[in-house]
């Protein structure tokens, strides 16, 4: 990558494992709890949240060193929230259906510690490129993780994956359903998210010990 | 040279390798390691390590485990033909028509949950380079007697293995759980699919074959185990037709072990009296489960409740029979008692037991979706538990502060004694 320092692609690559936002920062676990039902809706949330972060980052460093610290959390709030209104007005106009499934929990972009922690602990003390590959690294990151468990919650809770049948019809029984197989109706439910995040923080810390807690 | 010695001998060879653990496991399972206690360090000595402790329990299962295997054939055959008229313990229900349904329907049972739950516990051992935990040798046992008779095997290992996973390694294995792991077990089916986990066709074997082939468009009789819970939560209780002893000796459809409060009463008397189980834990969760049944029964004679009410009928269900129907003595005995989950505390022990009973009677009365609540209440009080035994201690350590600040020092003098005679005091 020609185009990035090795410092600035550091920026979008350790949010991706080593500095996960769910995983070892453990933010924004409700969002991930309560839309990683279906496959698609994980992945339209974790676009959403790529957008609001990568330019709400941006414009809050444009603005780091005009806003006065006392009022910065008020500052922070309408940024997030006129860029939440601008998803929320998008998703409405062209995936009206996927907007419904989704509900308030775009609304709630704006409440996702991941985003006011960004904007605190970077954009506020650093230029807007950086800003932005910070933004766009740490939302991959939260992505990937909302896909992952996304994944595993629509496959094995409702044999489907972006909706579409792979494991045959529950109803006809035909495919691996033909054998008896069920739908396991716990991955439905949000605690189901709550133990397959778990489980992923299980490998990544048995992989990395270093990111143990020491207590 | 005996086998004890041969074992001994590979025991020797195999130290240290990597599949010790797994080893050893099955040594010690058969015979008492052949090290000794070291001159000087050690003053306990006693066979009564764990694995005994839980083979007792076992033993305390078995009868269980046996009354199942022909319940499973007498409600079989008695839902299909009628059940007999005048009923004779050896013709119509200690048969082996009846018991080789209990060896195709139960075994098979035991033997996966076994299978997967060790093979797990294995794997966890070589793994993290321990001993194998013996934790799983009651909760392998009481697993098939939880659930109903028609559940899939694939649905049982896949609940084993997030049992013993989640429920237990997870926290560091045996003795570190916080949740009873045969009760997570249950949990688990009981959310994941729940359509094998109530019902009325799930209760008694080929219930649910006969509903599909009457789908199918076969010419057969829809046979139907509800349970006793069941009738009553739709209200049903009058088109019952158990009697109370067949309650109480447990010739109704229920979970494969459940049913019989007899011999799950001779069960919890053998663990009271060889001191594995704790009485107190016990004896409150019935004094908490009758409370709430008799709560109930008295909102039904002062007439707050109407027969019209869908928690009539299990309101006005009698507040003794509570207790001889459904998992409730199953849990109390088996369950609730667990050592590792339960409160430590005596006085904890009171509080927890109580509220076990308490609560299971009111998710019976107020959940007909699903009308046992035993499971429920025990891992919800498992949650508690370490509350409850943190509010124990604080209030003897305030009880004895108390006495200490009013204990009379005498000599009251100020050459240290005094300190030294207000600590003997207390």
């Amino acid at each position: 990558m020609a185009l990035l320092s090795k410092k600035d692609t550091n920026l979008i690559t350790d949010p991706l494992a080593d500095n996960n936002p769910i995983t070892i920062q453990v933010l924004g676990i409700c969002s991930a709890l309560a839309i990683t039902a279906e496959l698609k809706a994980s992945l339209v949330m974790a676009i959403s949240v790529m957008f609001v972060l990568g330019a709400g980052n941006v414009v809050i460093s444009l603005m780091r060193n005009i806003i006065p610290s006392k009022i910065r959390i008020i500052v922070q709030l309408i940024v997030v929230a006129t860029l939440v209104i601008i998803v929320d007005q998008v998703l409405k106009a062209y995936a009206y259906e996927l907007s419904k499934t989704l509900a308030v929990f775009v609304g709630l972009i704006i409440t996702n510690c991941i985003i006011m922690g960004r904007f605190e602990a970077f954009a506020l003390a650093n230029g807007p490129w950086r800003s932005f590959l910070d933004g766009i690294g740490n939302s991959l990151g939260y992505g990937v993780i909302l896909v992952i468990v996304g994944f595993f919650r629509e496959l094995l809770g409702s044999g489907t994956l972006f909706g579409y049948p792979v494991l045959g019809d529950p109803i006809t029984k035909t495919g691996l359903y033909a054998t008896g197989y069920e739908n396991n109706g716990f991955m439905i439910i949000p605690p189901a998210a709550l133990i397959v995040v778990g489980i992923i923080i299980w490998v990544q810390r048995s992989r990395n010990p270093a990111l143990v807690e020491e207590n | 040279m005996s086998l004890k010695s041969k074992l001994h001998e590979l025991k020797l060879k195999y130290q240290g390798k990597k599949m010790a653990p797994a080893f050893n496991a099955f040594h010690t399972f058969l015979f008492s390691p052949d090290e000794t206690t070291h001159a000087g360090g050690t003053h306990v000595k006693s066979a009564d390590d764990l694995k005994r402790t839980m083979n007792t329990v076992i033993m305390a299962l078995i009868p269980v485990l046996i009354f199942s295997m022909f319940n499973a054939g007498y409600q079989h055959f008695s839902a299909i033909n009628g059940f007999p008229a005048d009923f004779s313990l050896m013709n119509d229900f200690l048969t082996w028509d009846n018991f080789w349904i209990g060896i195709i329907k139960v075994l098979p049972l035991v033997v996966v949950s076994y299978g997967v739950g060790l093979i797990v516990e294995f794997i966890f051992a070589v793994i993290k380079g321990h001993e194998v935990e013996e934790g799983y040798l009651v909760t392998g046992m009481l697993v098939p007697l939880i659930v109903p008779i028609d559940t899939p095997l694939w649905m049982l290992s896949v609940a084993v293995v997030f049992g013993v996973v989640i429920g237990k390694e997870v926290f560091g294995g045996t003795g570190m759980n916080i949740l009873n792991p045969a009760l997570t077990i249950r949990a688990f089916l009981f959310f994941a699919y729940p359509t094998w986990m109530s019902g009325d066709k799930v209760w008694v074997y080929g219930a649910r074959e006969r509903s599909e082939e009457i789908l199918a468009g076969a010419n057969v009789d829809a046979i139907s185990g509800e349970t006793i819970l069941g009738y009553l939560a739709q209200n049903k209780g009058a088109e019952m037709t158990y009697s109370v002893s067949d309650m109480f000796f447990g010739f109704i459809p229920g979970s494969v072990g459940e049913t019989s409060a007899f011999l799950i009463l001779l069960g919890g008397l053998f663990l009271i009296f060889t001191k594995i189980a704790s009485w107190r834990i016990m004896v409150s969760a019935v004094i908490g489960s009758l409370v709430m049944g008799l709560i109930f029964n008295q909102v039904v004679d002062f007439g707050w409740i109407g027969e019209s009410s869908k928690f009539y009928g299990l309101m006005s269900f009698d507040f003794w029979k509570h207790l001889i129907v459904g998992g409730l003595a199953f849990g109390i005995v088996y369950m609730a008692t667990d050592p590792v989950t339960g409160s430590q505390t005596n006085k904890g022990k009171w509080y927890y037991g109580f509220f076990i009973g308490f609560i299971s009677v009111m998710i019976r009365v107020f959940n007909p979706a699903y009308p046992e609540g035993v499971f429920l209440a025990i891992l919800l009080m498992n949650v508690f538990a370490p509350t409850i035994d943190h509010y124990v201690v604080r209030g003897n350590i305030k009880r004895r502060m108390n006495r200490l600040k009013n204990a009379t020092i005498y000599p009251k003098d100020s050459d240290g004694k005094a300190e030294e005679l207000k600590a003997e005091t207390v």
